[in-house]
Protein backbone atom coordinates (compact mmCIF):
# COMPACT_ATOMS: atom_id res chain seq x y z
CA UNK A 1 0.00 0.00 0.00
CA UNK A 2 1.51 3.28 -1.06
CA UNK A 3 1.03 6.15 1.33
CA UNK A 4 -1.92 8.38 0.60
CA UNK A 5 -0.31 11.55 1.90
CA UNK A 6 -1.44 15.14 2.17
CA UNK A 7 0.56 15.87 -0.94
CA UNK A 8 -1.39 13.26 -2.91
CA UNK A 9 -4.71 14.45 -1.57
CA UNK A 10 -3.87 18.04 -2.47
CA UNK A 11 -2.71 17.24 -5.98
CA UNK A 12 -5.88 15.22 -6.61
CA UNK A 13 -8.11 17.98 -5.27
CA UNK A 14 -6.37 20.69 -7.29
CA UNK A 15 -6.26 18.48 -10.39
CA UNK A 16 -9.95 17.67 -10.34
CA UNK A 17 -10.79 21.27 -9.52
CA UNK A 18 -8.89 22.28 -12.65
CA UNK A 19 -10.73 19.65 -14.72
CA UNK A 20 -14.20 20.44 -13.45
CA UNK A 21 -14.36 24.09 -12.31
CA UNK A 22 -14.54 25.62 -15.82
CA UNK A 23 -17.52 23.45 -16.66
CA UNK A 24 -19.20 24.11 -13.31
CA UNK A 25 -18.80 27.86 -13.90
CA UNK A 26 -20.22 27.47 -17.40
CA UNK A 27 -23.28 25.69 -16.00
CA UNK A 28 -23.79 28.28 -13.23
CA UNK A 29 -23.63 31.18 -15.64
CA UNK A 30 -26.16 29.58 -17.96
CA UNK A 31 -28.71 30.50 -15.26
CA UNK A 32 -27.55 34.12 -15.16
CA UNK A 33 -30.25 36.72 -15.80
CA UNK A 34 -27.82 39.20 -17.34
CA UNK A 35 -26.83 39.31 -20.98
CA UNK A 36 -23.29 40.06 -19.81
CA UNK A 37 -21.92 36.64 -19.15
CA UNK A 38 -19.40 37.65 -16.51
CA UNK A 39 -21.69 39.74 -14.29
CA UNK A 40 -24.08 37.84 -12.05
CA UNK A 41 -27.54 39.39 -12.03
CA UNK A 42 -29.72 36.78 -10.38
CA UNK A 43 -31.13 33.39 -11.27
CA UNK A 44 -33.10 32.95 -14.47
CA UNK A 45 -33.95 30.27 -17.01
CA UNK A 46 -34.47 32.92 -19.69
CA UNK A 47 -31.67 31.63 -21.96
CA UNK A 48 -33.11 28.14 -22.04
CA UNK A 49 -36.37 29.62 -23.23
CA UNK A 50 -34.66 31.64 -25.93
CA UNK A 51 -32.66 28.61 -26.98
CA UNK A 52 -35.80 26.51 -27.44
CA UNK A 53 -37.31 29.31 -29.52
CA UNK A 54 -34.25 29.49 -31.78
CA UNK A 55 -35.20 27.51 -34.87
CA UNK A 56 -31.69 27.61 -36.36
CA UNK A 57 -30.23 25.83 -33.32
CA UNK A 58 -33.01 23.24 -33.28
CA UNK A 59 -32.48 22.51 -36.98
CA UNK A 60 -28.73 22.17 -36.47
CA UNK A 61 -29.32 19.83 -33.51
CA UNK A 62 -31.57 17.66 -35.66
CA UNK A 63 -28.99 17.47 -38.47
CA UNK A 64 -26.26 16.62 -35.95
CA UNK A 65 -28.33 13.83 -34.44
CA UNK A 66 -29.16 12.33 -37.84
CA UNK A 67 -25.52 12.42 -38.89
CA UNK A 68 -24.34 10.93 -35.59
CA UNK A 69 -26.81 8.03 -35.60
CA UNK A 70 -26.22 7.16 -39.26
CA UNK A 71 -22.44 7.50 -39.24
CA UNK A 72 -21.87 5.72 -35.93
CA UNK A 73 -24.05 2.78 -36.99
CA UNK A 74 -22.29 2.49 -40.35
CA UNK A 75 -18.92 2.92 -38.68
CA UNK A 76 -19.71 0.18 -36.17
CA UNK A 77 -20.52 -2.32 -38.92
CA UNK A 78 -17.49 -1.41 -41.03
CA UNK A 79 -15.18 -1.09 -38.02
CA UNK A 80 -16.20 -4.49 -36.64
CA UNK A 81 -15.60 -6.05 -40.06
CA UNK A 82 -12.21 -4.37 -40.27
CA UNK A 83 -11.28 -5.55 -36.76
CA UNK A 84 -12.29 -9.10 -37.67
CA UNK A 85 -10.19 -8.95 -40.82
CA UNK A 86 -7.19 -7.57 -38.92
CA UNK A 87 -7.31 -10.14 -36.13
CA UNK A 88 -8.63 -13.25 -37.88
CA UNK A 89 -7.89 -13.17 -41.58
CA UNK A 90 -4.21 -13.96 -41.39
CA UNK A 91 -2.18 -12.94 -44.39
CA UNK A 92 -3.64 -11.49 -47.54
CA UNK A 93 -2.35 -9.25 -50.26
CA UNK A 94 -2.25 -5.64 -49.10
CA UNK A 95 -2.61 -6.38 -45.41
CA UNK A 96 0.05 -3.85 -44.41
CA UNK A 97 -1.69 -1.13 -46.38
CA UNK A 98 -4.98 -2.11 -44.75
CA UNK A 99 -3.69 -1.85 -41.19
CA UNK A 100 -1.93 1.37 -42.12
CA UNK A 101 -5.21 2.82 -43.35
CA UNK A 102 -6.90 1.78 -40.09
CA UNK A 103 -4.33 3.45 -37.85
CA UNK A 104 -3.40 6.52 -39.92
CA UNK A 105 -6.72 8.38 -39.50
CA UNK A 106 -6.29 8.15 -35.71
CA UNK A 107 -3.23 10.41 -35.81
CA UNK A 108 -4.13 12.43 -38.89
CA UNK A 109 -4.83 16.09 -38.03
CA UNK A 110 -8.50 16.84 -38.56
CA UNK A 111 -7.75 19.74 -40.88
CA UNK A 112 -6.04 17.34 -43.29
CA UNK A 113 -8.78 14.71 -43.15
CA UNK A 114 -11.38 17.40 -43.74
CA UNK A 115 -9.50 19.03 -46.58
CA UNK A 116 -8.79 15.77 -48.37
CA UNK A 117 -12.40 14.55 -48.16
CA UNK A 118 -13.70 17.88 -49.39
CA UNK A 119 -11.38 17.76 -52.39
CA UNK A 120 -12.60 14.22 -53.13
CA UNK A 121 -16.29 15.21 -52.94
CA UNK A 122 -15.69 18.17 -55.22
CA UNK A 123 -13.60 16.02 -57.57
CA UNK A 124 -16.36 13.45 -58.06
CA UNK A 125 -19.06 16.11 -58.16
CA UNK A 126 -20.94 15.00 -55.04
CA UNK A 127 -23.09 17.82 -53.62
CA UNK A 128 -22.04 18.63 -50.10
CA UNK A 129 -24.66 18.16 -47.41
CA UNK A 130 -25.82 15.64 -44.82
CA UNK A 131 -24.65 12.68 -46.93
CA UNK A 132 -21.08 13.91 -47.27
CA UNK A 133 -20.78 14.58 -43.52
CA UNK A 134 -22.05 11.05 -42.85
CA UNK A 135 -19.47 9.57 -45.25
CA UNK A 136 -16.66 11.61 -43.66
CA UNK A 137 -17.62 10.77 -40.07
CA UNK A 138 -18.08 7.10 -40.90
CA UNK A 139 -14.57 6.95 -42.32
CA UNK A 140 -12.69 8.27 -39.33
CA UNK A 141 -15.02 6.74 -36.72
CA UNK A 142 -14.72 3.23 -38.20
CA UNK A 143 -11.01 3.30 -37.40
CA UNK A 144 -11.71 4.04 -33.73
CA UNK A 145 -14.35 1.29 -33.64
CA UNK A 146 -11.98 -1.23 -35.19
CA UNK A 147 -9.27 -0.46 -32.61
CA UNK A 148 -11.73 -0.92 -29.73
CA UNK A 149 -13.23 -4.12 -31.16
CA UNK A 150 -9.93 -5.70 -32.21
CA UNK A 151 -8.50 -5.33 -28.69
CA UNK A 152 -11.46 -7.42 -27.49
CA UNK A 153 -11.11 -9.94 -30.35
CA UNK A 154 -7.44 -10.49 -29.56
CA UNK A 155 -8.20 -11.42 -25.96
CA UNK A 156 -10.92 -13.96 -26.62
CA UNK A 157 -10.60 -17.72 -26.77
CA UNK A 158 -10.65 -18.80 -30.38
CA UNK A 159 -11.48 -22.41 -29.58
CA UNK A 160 -15.07 -21.35 -28.83
CA UNK A 161 -15.49 -20.30 -32.45
CA UNK A 162 -13.79 -23.45 -33.68
CA UNK A 163 -16.11 -25.59 -31.55
CA UNK A 164 -19.13 -23.93 -33.17
CA UNK A 165 -17.67 -24.61 -36.62
CA UNK A 166 -16.96 -28.25 -35.71
CA UNK A 167 -20.56 -28.63 -34.57
CA UNK A 168 -21.74 -27.65 -38.03
CA UNK A 169 -22.26 -23.89 -37.87
CA UNK A 170 -21.55 -21.87 -40.98
CA UNK A 171 -18.88 -19.21 -40.35
CA UNK A 172 -21.57 -16.53 -40.33
CA UNK A 173 -23.78 -18.39 -37.82
CA UNK A 174 -20.73 -19.03 -35.65
CA UNK A 175 -20.00 -15.31 -35.73
CA UNK A 176 -23.60 -14.42 -34.89
CA UNK A 177 -24.08 -16.99 -32.11
CA UNK A 178 -20.63 -17.14 -30.53
CA UNK A 179 -18.35 -14.27 -31.47
CA UNK A 180 -20.81 -11.40 -31.52
CA UNK A 181 -22.24 -11.97 -28.01
CA UNK A 182 -18.71 -12.12 -26.62
CA UNK A 183 -17.46 -8.98 -28.32
CA UNK A 184 -20.79 -7.17 -27.84
CA UNK A 185 -19.55 -4.87 -25.03
CA UNK A 186 -16.69 -3.69 -27.24
CA UNK A 187 -19.04 -3.19 -30.19
CA UNK A 188 -21.37 -1.13 -28.00
CA UNK A 189 -18.57 1.02 -26.66
CA UNK A 190 -17.27 1.39 -30.21
CA UNK A 191 -20.68 2.67 -31.27
CA UNK A 192 -20.82 5.09 -28.34
CA UNK A 193 -17.34 6.37 -29.15
CA UNK A 194 -18.24 6.85 -32.82
CA UNK A 195 -21.47 8.59 -31.81
CA UNK A 196 -19.70 11.10 -29.51
CA UNK A 197 -16.92 11.70 -32.05
CA UNK A 198 -19.52 12.58 -34.66
CA UNK A 199 -21.55 14.73 -32.26
CA UNK A 200 -18.43 16.59 -31.27
CA UNK A 201 -16.69 17.12 -34.59
CA UNK A 202 -16.29 20.66 -35.85
CA UNK A 203 -13.36 20.64 -38.25
CA UNK A 204 -14.23 17.74 -40.54
CA UNK A 205 -17.89 18.75 -40.61
CA UNK A 206 -16.98 22.33 -41.55
CA UNK A 207 -15.04 21.11 -44.55
CA UNK A 208 -17.54 18.51 -45.74
CA UNK A 209 -20.83 20.29 -44.96
CA UNK A 210 -22.10 22.45 -47.74
CA UNK A 211 -24.18 25.55 -47.15
CA UNK A 212 -27.25 23.31 -47.08
CA UNK A 213 -26.35 21.46 -43.88
CA UNK A 214 -25.18 22.99 -40.61
CA UNK A 215 -24.34 20.87 -37.59
CA UNK A 216 -24.51 22.02 -33.99
CA UNK A 217 -20.72 22.36 -33.53
CA UNK A 218 -20.52 24.54 -36.67
CA UNK A 219 -23.34 26.69 -35.31
CA UNK A 220 -21.74 26.92 -31.85
CA UNK A 221 -18.35 27.75 -33.31
CA UNK A 222 -19.63 30.62 -35.44
CA UNK A 223 -21.59 32.01 -32.47
CA UNK A 224 -18.69 31.65 -30.03
CA UNK A 225 -16.18 33.31 -32.34
CA UNK A 226 -17.90 36.60 -31.63
CA UNK A 227 -17.54 36.10 -27.88
CA UNK A 228 -19.24 34.43 -24.93
CA UNK A 229 -23.01 34.21 -25.12
CA UNK A 230 -25.46 33.03 -22.44
CA UNK A 231 -27.46 31.04 -24.99
CA UNK A 232 -24.40 28.95 -25.78
CA UNK A 233 -23.90 28.42 -22.04
CA UNK A 234 -27.44 27.06 -21.82
CA UNK A 235 -26.88 24.80 -24.81
CA UNK A 236 -23.57 23.57 -23.34
CA UNK A 237 -25.27 22.83 -20.02
CA UNK A 238 -27.87 20.67 -21.75
CA UNK A 239 -25.15 18.79 -23.65
CA UNK A 240 -23.03 18.29 -20.51
CA UNK A 241 -26.08 16.99 -18.63
CA UNK A 242 -26.91 14.48 -21.38
CA UNK A 243 -23.33 13.19 -21.56
CA UNK A 244 -22.97 12.90 -17.77
CA UNK A 245 -26.22 10.95 -17.40
CA UNK A 246 -25.29 8.78 -20.40
CA UNK A 247 -21.79 7.91 -19.21
CA UNK A 248 -22.89 7.17 -15.64
CA UNK A 249 -25.78 4.97 -16.85
CA UNK A 250 -23.52 3.11 -19.26
CA UNK A 251 -20.91 2.47 -16.59
CA UNK A 252 -23.55 1.25 -14.11
CA UNK A 253 -24.97 -1.12 -16.72
CA UNK A 254 -21.57 -2.51 -17.63
CA UNK A 255 -20.70 -2.90 -13.94
CA UNK A 256 -23.90 -4.86 -13.36
CA UNK A 257 -23.23 -6.98 -16.45
CA UNK A 258 -19.72 -7.82 -15.30
CA UNK A 259 -21.00 -8.67 -11.81
CA UNK A 260 -23.61 -10.99 -13.35
CA UNK A 261 -20.89 -12.58 -15.47
CA UNK A 262 -18.76 -13.13 -12.35
CA UNK A 263 -21.71 -14.76 -10.59
CA UNK A 264 -22.30 -17.07 -13.57
CA UNK A 265 -18.65 -18.02 -13.64
CA UNK A 266 -18.68 -18.76 -9.92
CA UNK A 267 -21.87 -20.80 -10.24
CA UNK A 268 -20.35 -22.75 -13.12
CA UNK A 269 -17.21 -23.39 -11.11
CA UNK A 270 -19.27 -24.66 -8.18
CA UNK A 271 -21.38 -26.89 -10.44
CA UNK A 272 -18.27 -28.62 -11.66
CA UNK B 1 -15.74 -16.08 -51.24
CA UNK B 2 -17.32 -14.74 -48.03
CA UNK B 3 -13.87 -13.99 -46.69
CA UNK B 4 -13.00 -12.00 -49.80
CA UNK B 5 -16.19 -9.98 -49.36
CA UNK B 6 -15.47 -9.41 -45.68
CA UNK B 7 -12.06 -8.02 -46.53
CA UNK B 8 -13.20 -6.10 -49.59
CA UNK B 9 -15.91 -3.96 -48.02
CA UNK B 10 -13.87 -2.11 -45.35
CA UNK B 11 -10.81 -2.19 -47.61
CA UNK B 12 -12.51 -0.49 -50.53
CA UNK B 13 -14.21 1.99 -48.20
CA UNK B 14 -10.85 3.10 -46.78
CA UNK B 15 -9.22 3.17 -50.19
CA UNK B 16 -11.96 5.39 -51.60
CA UNK B 17 -12.42 7.68 -48.60
CA UNK B 18 -8.97 7.77 -47.04
CA UNK B 19 -6.21 6.93 -49.49
CA UNK B 20 -7.65 8.42 -52.69
CA UNK B 21 -8.54 11.77 -51.01
CA UNK B 22 -5.03 11.92 -49.66
CA UNK B 23 -3.56 11.32 -53.11
CA UNK B 24 -5.79 14.12 -54.41
CA UNK B 25 -4.29 16.48 -51.80
CA UNK B 26 -0.83 15.42 -52.90
CA UNK B 27 -1.72 16.02 -56.53
CA UNK B 28 -3.32 19.42 -55.95
CA UNK B 29 -0.33 20.51 -53.88
CA UNK B 30 1.69 20.11 -57.09
CA UNK B 31 -0.80 22.04 -59.22
CA UNK B 32 -1.09 25.75 -59.91
CA UNK B 33 -3.72 28.13 -58.63
CA UNK B 34 -6.18 29.21 -61.32
CA UNK B 35 -9.26 31.36 -61.56
CA UNK B 36 -11.50 28.49 -62.52
CA UNK B 37 -13.82 25.88 -61.08
CA UNK B 38 -12.15 23.91 -59.55
CA UNK B 39 -9.62 26.67 -58.77
CA UNK B 40 -6.47 24.84 -59.83
CA UNK B 41 -4.71 23.60 -62.97
CA UNK B 42 -4.06 21.16 -64.58
CA UNK B 43 -7.08 18.87 -64.38
CA UNK B 44 -6.68 15.29 -65.50
CA UNK B 45 -8.26 14.59 -68.87
CA UNK B 46 -8.56 10.92 -69.81
CA UNK B 47 -10.10 11.56 -73.22
CA UNK B 48 -6.69 12.21 -74.77
CA UNK B 49 -5.29 8.88 -73.60
CA UNK B 50 -1.65 8.49 -72.61
CA UNK B 51 -0.63 11.76 -74.22
CA UNK B 52 -3.11 13.56 -71.95
CA UNK B 53 -1.78 11.85 -68.84
CA UNK B 54 1.81 12.63 -69.83
CA UNK B 55 0.95 16.26 -70.50
CA UNK B 56 -0.79 16.38 -67.13
CA UNK B 57 2.25 15.00 -65.32
CA UNK B 58 4.52 17.49 -67.02
CA UNK B 59 2.45 20.38 -65.73
CA UNK B 60 2.90 19.35 -62.08
CA UNK B 61 5.66 21.12 -60.19
CA UNK B 62 6.90 21.97 -56.73
CA UNK B 63 6.11 25.66 -57.11
CA UNK B 64 3.80 25.76 -54.07
CA UNK B 65 6.46 24.19 -51.89
CA UNK B 66 9.04 26.70 -53.11
CA UNK B 67 6.51 29.41 -52.31
CA UNK B 68 6.07 28.03 -48.77
CA UNK B 69 9.81 28.07 -48.13
CA UNK B 70 10.12 31.64 -49.38
CA UNK B 71 7.21 33.17 -47.53
CA UNK B 72 8.25 33.84 -43.95
CA UNK B 73 4.68 33.41 -42.65
CA UNK B 74 4.70 29.67 -43.23
CA UNK B 75 8.11 29.11 -41.67
CA UNK B 76 7.05 31.01 -38.61
CA UNK B 77 3.76 29.15 -38.46
CA UNK B 78 5.46 25.73 -38.54
CA UNK B 79 8.07 26.74 -35.98
CA UNK B 80 5.57 28.32 -33.64
CA UNK B 81 3.24 25.28 -33.93
CA UNK B 82 6.10 23.02 -32.85
CA UNK B 83 7.03 25.44 -30.07
CA UNK B 84 3.48 25.80 -28.76
CA UNK B 85 2.94 22.03 -28.91
CA UNK B 86 6.22 21.37 -27.06
CA UNK B 87 5.61 23.91 -24.29
CA UNK B 88 2.03 22.72 -23.79
CA UNK B 89 3.16 19.09 -23.68
CA UNK B 90 5.67 19.88 -20.92
CA UNK B 91 3.05 21.87 -19.00
CA UNK B 92 0.57 19.00 -19.36
CA UNK B 93 3.20 16.64 -17.97
CA UNK B 94 3.81 18.94 -14.99
CA UNK B 95 0.09 19.16 -14.25
CA UNK B 96 -0.73 15.55 -15.10
CA UNK B 97 2.02 13.68 -13.26
CA UNK B 98 0.99 14.68 -9.71
CA UNK B 99 -2.63 13.78 -10.52
CA UNK B 100 -1.64 10.36 -11.91
CA UNK B 101 0.63 9.83 -8.89
CA UNK B 102 -2.16 10.77 -6.50
CA UNK B 103 -4.53 8.36 -8.27
CA UNK B 104 -2.04 5.49 -8.15
CA UNK B 105 -1.48 5.95 -4.43
CA UNK B 106 -5.15 6.39 -3.57
CA UNK B 107 -6.90 3.57 -1.71
CA UNK B 108 -7.86 0.76 -4.08
CA UNK B 109 -11.63 1.16 -3.82
CA UNK B 110 -11.40 4.79 -4.96
CA UNK B 111 -9.45 4.17 -8.10
CA UNK B 112 -12.34 3.16 -10.38
CA UNK B 113 -14.20 6.35 -9.45
CA UNK B 114 -11.09 8.50 -9.96
CA UNK B 115 -10.55 6.88 -13.37
CA UNK B 116 -14.10 7.70 -14.36
CA UNK B 117 -13.66 11.31 -13.20
CA UNK B 118 -10.63 11.62 -15.48
CA UNK B 119 -12.38 10.04 -18.47
CA UNK B 120 -15.73 11.85 -18.10
CA UNK B 121 -14.53 15.22 -19.53
CA UNK B 122 -13.24 13.31 -22.55
CA UNK B 123 -16.83 12.42 -23.47
CA UNK B 124 -17.99 16.01 -23.18
CA UNK B 125 -17.75 18.18 -26.25
CA UNK B 126 -14.23 19.39 -26.98
CA UNK B 127 -15.63 22.66 -28.33
CA UNK B 128 -17.55 23.32 -25.12
CA UNK B 129 -14.51 22.60 -22.97
CA UNK B 130 -12.46 25.11 -24.94
CA UNK B 131 -15.31 27.61 -24.88
CA UNK B 132 -15.63 27.35 -21.09
CA UNK B 133 -12.26 29.11 -20.73
CA UNK B 134 -13.32 32.14 -22.78
CA UNK B 135 -15.51 33.46 -19.98
CA UNK B 136 -12.82 32.81 -17.39
CA UNK B 137 -9.82 34.31 -19.15
CA UNK B 138 -11.27 37.44 -20.77
CA UNK B 139 -10.40 40.90 -19.49
CA UNK B 140 -13.67 41.22 -17.57
CA UNK B 141 -13.57 37.48 -16.91
CA UNK B 142 -13.83 35.61 -13.64
CA UNK B 143 -10.09 35.17 -13.17
CA UNK B 144 -9.45 38.90 -13.44
CA UNK B 145 -12.46 39.66 -11.22
CA UNK B 146 -11.07 37.28 -8.62
CA UNK B 147 -7.53 38.63 -8.75
CA UNK B 148 -8.74 42.23 -8.63
CA UNK B 149 -11.14 41.40 -5.80
CA UNK B 150 -8.25 39.97 -3.82
CA UNK B 151 -6.28 43.12 -4.52
CA UNK B 152 -3.47 41.23 -6.24
CA UNK B 153 -3.62 43.26 -9.46
CA UNK B 154 -4.84 46.73 -10.38
CA UNK B 155 -5.12 46.33 -14.12
CA UNK B 156 -6.80 43.27 -15.64
CA UNK B 157 -4.34 40.77 -17.10
CA UNK B 158 -4.67 40.17 -20.82
CA UNK B 159 -4.74 36.38 -21.15
CA UNK B 160 -7.44 35.62 -23.69
CA UNK B 161 -6.20 35.94 -27.29
CA UNK B 162 -2.58 35.28 -26.32
CA UNK B 163 -0.39 32.20 -26.47
CA UNK B 164 -0.83 31.74 -22.70
CA UNK B 165 -4.53 31.08 -23.26
CA UNK B 166 -3.62 28.54 -25.95
CA UNK B 167 -1.31 26.72 -23.51
CA UNK B 168 -4.06 26.64 -20.89
CA UNK B 169 -6.53 25.34 -23.46
CA UNK B 170 -4.25 22.55 -24.65
CA UNK B 171 -3.31 21.48 -21.10
CA UNK B 172 -6.96 21.46 -20.12
CA UNK B 173 -8.34 19.50 -23.06
CA UNK B 174 -5.51 16.96 -23.43
CA UNK B 175 -4.88 16.33 -19.73
CA UNK B 176 -6.64 12.91 -19.69
CA UNK B 177 -4.30 11.68 -22.47
CA UNK B 178 -1.35 12.44 -20.19
CA UNK B 179 -2.82 11.15 -16.94
CA UNK B 180 -4.03 7.75 -18.15
CA UNK B 181 -0.75 6.25 -19.49
CA UNK B 182 1.26 7.58 -16.52
CA UNK B 183 -1.33 6.19 -14.11
CA UNK B 184 -1.20 2.82 -15.88
CA UNK B 185 2.60 2.74 -15.49
CA UNK B 186 2.56 3.86 -11.83
CA UNK B 187 -0.17 1.44 -10.88
CA UNK B 188 1.90 -1.56 -12.01
CA UNK B 189 4.87 -0.45 -9.90
CA UNK B 190 5.91 -2.70 -7.03
CA UNK B 191 5.88 -0.73 -3.76
CA UNK B 192 8.54 -2.99 -2.30
CA UNK B 193 11.05 -1.23 -4.56
CA UNK B 194 10.36 2.10 -2.85
CA UNK B 195 10.67 0.51 0.58
CA UNK B 196 13.93 -1.09 -0.46
CA UNK B 197 15.28 2.26 -1.65
CA UNK B 198 14.33 3.90 1.63
CA UNK B 199 15.81 1.03 3.64
CA UNK B 200 19.03 1.56 1.74
CA UNK B 201 19.13 5.16 2.87
CA UNK B 202 17.40 7.13 0.14
CA UNK B 203 15.27 10.05 1.22
CA UNK B 204 11.71 9.93 -0.09
CA UNK B 205 12.47 12.53 -2.71
CA UNK B 206 15.58 10.71 -3.93
CA UNK B 207 13.64 7.45 -4.01
CA UNK B 208 11.03 9.19 -6.14
CA UNK B 209 13.66 10.43 -8.62
CA UNK B 210 15.67 7.21 -8.70
CA UNK B 211 12.86 4.64 -8.62
CA UNK B 212 9.41 6.03 -9.40
CA UNK B 213 10.26 8.34 -12.30
CA UNK B 214 12.39 5.82 -14.24
CA UNK B 215 9.75 3.13 -13.76
CA UNK B 216 7.03 5.38 -15.12
CA UNK B 217 9.17 6.43 -18.07
CA UNK B 218 7.09 4.49 -20.61
CA UNK B 219 3.93 6.18 -19.39
CA UNK B 220 5.54 9.61 -19.56
CA UNK B 221 6.76 9.04 -23.11
CA UNK B 222 3.40 7.69 -24.29
CA UNK B 223 1.53 10.57 -22.62
CA UNK B 224 3.81 13.19 -24.16
CA UNK B 225 3.31 11.81 -27.67
CA UNK B 226 -0.45 11.53 -27.17
CA UNK B 227 -0.54 15.24 -26.31
CA UNK B 228 2.12 16.51 -28.72
CA UNK B 229 0.81 14.86 -31.91
CA UNK B 230 -2.76 16.21 -31.84
CA UNK B 231 -1.65 19.57 -30.37
CA UNK B 232 0.59 20.21 -33.39
CA UNK B 233 -2.29 20.22 -35.87
CA UNK B 234 -4.78 21.84 -33.50
CA UNK B 235 -7.27 24.30 -34.97
CA UNK B 236 -10.09 24.97 -32.49
CA UNK B 237 -7.93 26.04 -29.53
CA UNK B 238 -5.75 28.63 -31.32
CA UNK B 239 -8.73 30.07 -33.17
CA UNK B 240 -10.91 30.50 -30.06
CA UNK B 241 -8.34 31.23 -27.33
CA UNK B 242 -5.40 32.49 -29.37
CA UNK B 243 -5.10 35.95 -30.83
CA UNK B 244 -4.20 37.25 -34.24
CA UNK B 245 -0.55 36.83 -33.26
CA UNK B 246 -0.97 33.12 -32.50
CA UNK B 247 0.39 31.29 -35.49
CA UNK B 248 -0.50 27.62 -35.72
CA UNK B 249 -0.37 25.62 -38.88
CA UNK B 250 -3.87 24.16 -38.54
CA UNK B 251 -5.25 27.69 -38.43
CA UNK B 252 -3.11 28.80 -41.40
CA UNK B 253 -4.38 25.86 -43.47
CA UNK B 254 -7.99 26.69 -42.59
CA UNK B 255 -7.58 30.35 -43.52
CA UNK B 256 -5.71 29.52 -46.72
CA UNK B 257 -8.58 27.31 -47.76
CA UNK B 258 -11.69 29.15 -46.55
CA UNK B 259 -10.56 32.79 -46.67
CA UNK B 260 -8.04 32.88 -49.52
CA UNK B 261 -9.53 29.96 -51.46
CA UNK B 262 -6.03 28.97 -52.42
CA UNK B 263 -6.43 25.20 -52.68
CA UNK B 264 -2.97 24.33 -54.00
CA UNK B 265 -1.21 26.22 -51.20
CA UNK B 266 -3.58 24.78 -48.57
CA UNK B 267 -2.77 21.29 -49.89
CA UNK B 268 0.97 21.98 -49.80
CA UNK B 269 0.63 23.21 -46.18
CA UNK B 270 -1.17 19.94 -45.36
CA UNK B 271 1.54 17.82 -46.99
CA UNK B 272 4.32 19.54 -45.02
CA UNK B 273 2.35 19.29 -41.76
CA UNK B 274 2.10 15.56 -42.35
CA UNK B 275 5.82 15.29 -43.08
CA UNK B 276 6.54 17.02 -39.75
CA UNK B 277 4.13 14.71 -37.93
CA UNK B 278 5.62 11.52 -39.34
CA UNK B 279 8.73 11.76 -37.13
CA UNK B 280 6.94 11.82 -33.75
CA UNK B 281 4.44 9.21 -34.97
CA UNK B 282 7.20 6.76 -35.94
CA UNK B 283 9.03 7.38 -32.65
CA UNK B 284 5.80 6.79 -30.74
CA UNK B 285 5.08 3.51 -32.53
CA UNK B 286 8.61 2.29 -31.95
CA UNK B 287 8.27 3.11 -28.26
CA UNK B 288 4.98 1.21 -28.03
CA UNK B 289 6.46 -1.78 -29.81
CA UNK B 290 9.48 -1.86 -27.51
CA UNK B 291 7.18 -1.87 -24.53
CA UNK B 292 5.07 -4.70 -25.94
CA UNK B 293 8.20 -6.77 -26.55
CA UNK B 294 9.41 -6.15 -23.01
CA UNK B 295 6.07 -7.18 -21.56
CA UNK B 296 5.29 -10.01 -23.96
Amino acid sequence: MRRFTWFNATSLTLGFAFLYLPMVILVIYSFNASKLVTVWAGFSTRWYGELLGNQAFLDAAWVTLKVAVASSSLATVLGTMAAYVLVRSGRFAGRTLFSGMIYAPLVMPEVITGLSLLLLFIGIGLDRGVLTIILAHTTFAMCYVSVVVSSRLVSFDRSLEEAALDLGCTPFTAFRLVTLPIIAPAVVSGWLLAFTLSLDDLVIASFTAGPSATTLPIKIFSAVRLGVSPEINALSTIMIAIVTVGVITASLISKRASLAQQRDAQAAARAQ
Amino acid sequence: MRRALLIAVPYLWLLALFLVPFLIVLKISLSDTALAIPPYLPTLDFSEGWAGIWGFLQQLDFENFTFLTQDELYWRAYLSSVQIALISTLLTLLVGYPIAYGMASAPEHWRATLMMLVILPFWTSFLIRVYSWMGILSNEGLLNQLLQGLGLIDQPLTILNTNTAVYIGIVYTYLPFMILPIYAALEKMDDALLEAAEDLGCSRLTAFWLVTVPLSRQGIIAGCFLVFIPALGEFVIPSLLGGSGTLMIGKVLWEEFFNNRDWPVASAVAVILLLILIIPIILFQRNEQKQREREG
